[in-house]
């Protein structure tokens, strides 16, 4: 195979900051004493689902900003995106903050797609500042996805919950005792026929197999080199599949291996197979395994971010599912 | 009497599973599944078999969703017996009215009370 | 890894839907909805003029109110999850894919939010059965014309 997509840092860019915000059902997450802020209503007061969508982006960059002590006018881009069509609550969030502005969609893969972009900015010189991220915001996912919010459709034990949160770096040129971003691999679209979007976890498990392989042999890495190797929202189902698919190829997925989706709201099962969405692997990424680093738990990650590529109009004309999965590695040196 | 109610809890829990087997092992939506059912009622309106079933069970025939397609068919027969042909297409809404006009009504005031939660 | 092998793969590895489960509650659920039903049409068969057959107008909009407090509460889709098809069948199944929609909607307006959208899901049922229902009656008004059966 020859190698392609893979990206190398020389400069290794560091995450300076983070913030991360979630709505009032993300209490029931285990990680919640880990989040910035947050939101008593599940609009944040707002009087929309998008508004209040935007509305929690917004405040994840500035609290990102506010703990280097810079204002927006100190960044110099913000590359963020969401799932909403077009992307209006990133792009009103973006109206708001005013700082230079790119739109990413990568689906739920947008968390690390942004950031790979904020790296390569900065490798360039040309950025000193910048801000990567993506949310989601449940009831605005789902009434776009799926059903209206108070519908009453039985879900499987394979669906998803998307989760209410927004999760935001803000990356800047190497910086001593920050994680700083070494290499990334972009991710191939794949589609195995996958039709189900009640079972998205197995969708994207073969996307995120793939783009690990591709990682690991571009890169020349093991996966002993990884203190955790862990994916954005593959879900309980997904995360086995993933396992197995990337078992196949020979890796030793026994330790170090975990998904963000799988873990986000712990045993309740009530959410089903996990959580999903471009807010959960922002959230957790940004959170649970940045602090890790800065503790000095962990001291090199690889972050694979899923995205299920399709939209309500491909799944009801019968298409199938198209995912992607894009990696970063992160070291702290 | 007491046995009306038992036979409706029977009947009406007995279309229920045939949804639910259309869900499970068809892997259908749950729009697939009640268009499936509606064409259900009105076929078996069709074939004389669901006032029989009104009659046996009561509500567990008028409750689930085949029942607006008897009531659209028996309109329309209705009418046909009186008016002949052109009677198939005005009779239609003559019987099933109170379910599209209290739907339509209700939702309009559920619009205006209510707002939309993303519980579990 | 090609998409036959995968599929095969996914259907080892996904939770199988628990049938046996998901039949026994959906049994109980619509059966209780049906039983409600029986109950409110009794209601009107006792204190109002009506027979077995045409109660069943009052008692179809009765039960689509309380399918309006269940959604507007949140209430419905819980019954649903644990339900399947037995909350989803019955016709306040019909009123919760109205209401629910009608409600989601309402941010874009009640012209365009609440109007245009109200029938999203709940169309496609009016369709099939009018059109259903257009065919059998056409069908048997024919074969009465030829005598083939009687009205």
């Amino acid at each position: 195979m020859v190698a392609r997509g893979l990206l190398t840092f020389k400069t290794t860019p560091s995450i300076v900051a983070t913030g991360v915000t979630a709505g009032p059902l993300e209490k029931k997450s285990q990680f919640v004493d880990k989040f910035d802020k947050i939101y008593e209503d599940e609009r944040c007061e707002a009087k929309t689902n998008e508004h209040g969508h935007a509305k929690m982006m917004e405040d994840a960059c500035m609290i990102a900003l506010s703990k280097v002590d810079s204002v927006p006018s100190d960044a110099d881009f913000m590359l963020i995106g969401d799932l909403i069509n077009q992307m209006t609550p990133s792009n009103f969030a973006a109206a708001t903050v005013g700082i230079p502005y790119i739109g990413l969609f990568s689906a739920c893969a947008t968390s690390v797609s942004s950031l790979l972009m904020a790296a390569l900015l900065t490798e360039t010189g040309m950025s000193k500042c910048a801000i990567a991220g993506a949310s989601s915001q449940h009831n605005a996912v789902e009434r776009q996805f799926r059903y209206p919010n108070e519908y009453g459709a039985q879900k499987p034990e394979t669906a998803q919950w998307t989760v209410t949160a927004a999760g935001v770096a803000a990356v800047t040129p190497y910086k001593k005792g920050f994680p700083s971003i070494e290499c990334g691999t972009i991710g191939c679209v794949i589609d195995l026929g996958m039709t189900d979007p009640l079972n998205m976890g197995a969708a994207m498990a073969p996307a995120a197999a793939d783009t690990l392989t591709r990682h690991l042999t571009g890169h020349n890495k093991d996966v002993k080199d990884y203190d955790v190797i862990m994916t954005g929202d593959l879900g309980k189902t997904g995360f086995e599949l993933y396992k197995k698919l990337a078992g196949n190829q020979g890796i030793d997925v026994t330790k170090n291996f975990r998904d963000a989706g799988k873990e986000f709201y712990g045993a309740d099962p009530s959410f089903l197979s996990g959580a999903s969405g471009a807010g959960c692997s922002a959230a957790i990424f940004l959170t649970e395994v940045i602090d890790k680093m800065r503790a000095g738990d962990y001291k090199r990650v690889l972050l694979i971010a899923t995205g299920a590529l399709l939209s309500p109009l491909s799944f009801q004309q019968g298409d199938t599912i198209p995912c992607i999965a894009h990696a970063i590695e992160l070291t702290m040196k | 009497m007491v046995s009306i109610f038992i036979t409706a809890f029977i009947v009406g829990g007995l279309i229920c599973v045939v949804g639910q087997l259309l869900f499970d092992v068809a892997k259908l939506t749950p729009a697939h599944t009640l268009c499936i059912l509606v064409v259900a009622g009105s076929v078996l309106d069709g074939l004389g078999l669901y006032e029989p079933l009104i009659d046996f069970a009561g509500a567990g025939a008028t409750i689930p969703i085949t029942s607006f397609g008897n009531a659209l068919t028996h309109g329309a027969m209705a009418e046909a017996e009186k008016h002949g042909l052109i009677g198939v297409v005005t009779g239609m809404f003559e019987v099933t009215s109170s379910g599209i006009s209290s739907a339509i009504l209700f939702g309009f005031i559920a619009s205006v009370i209510f707002k939309s939660k993303g519980k579990v | 890894m090609d998409e036959k092998k995968y599929a095969k793969l996914e259907k080892e590895i996904s939770p199988k839907r628990p049938l046996m489960r998901n039949i026994i509650f959906a049994f109980l659920t619509g059966g209780t909805i049906c039983l409600v039903g029986q109950f409110v049409s009794l209601f009107y068969m006792t204190y109002f003029d009506f027979t077995q057959q045409t109660a069943s107008n009052p008692t179809v909009a009765t039960m689509i109110f309380f399918a309006m407090l269940l959604t507007g509460f949140g209430l419905y889709k819980k019954i649903a999850q644990f339900g399947g098809a037995g909350s989803a069948v019955p016709i306040t199944g019909f009123g919760n894919a109205v209401i629910s929609a009608a409600i989601e909607h309402k941010t874009e307006g009640y012209v365009l939010g609440v109007g245009g959208n109200m029938f999203k899901l709940a169309g496609s049922v009016i369709l099939f059965g009018v059109f259903s229902a257009f065919i059998v009656a056409l069908i048997k008004t024919i074969l009465v014309k030829f005598g083939v059966v009687s009205w």
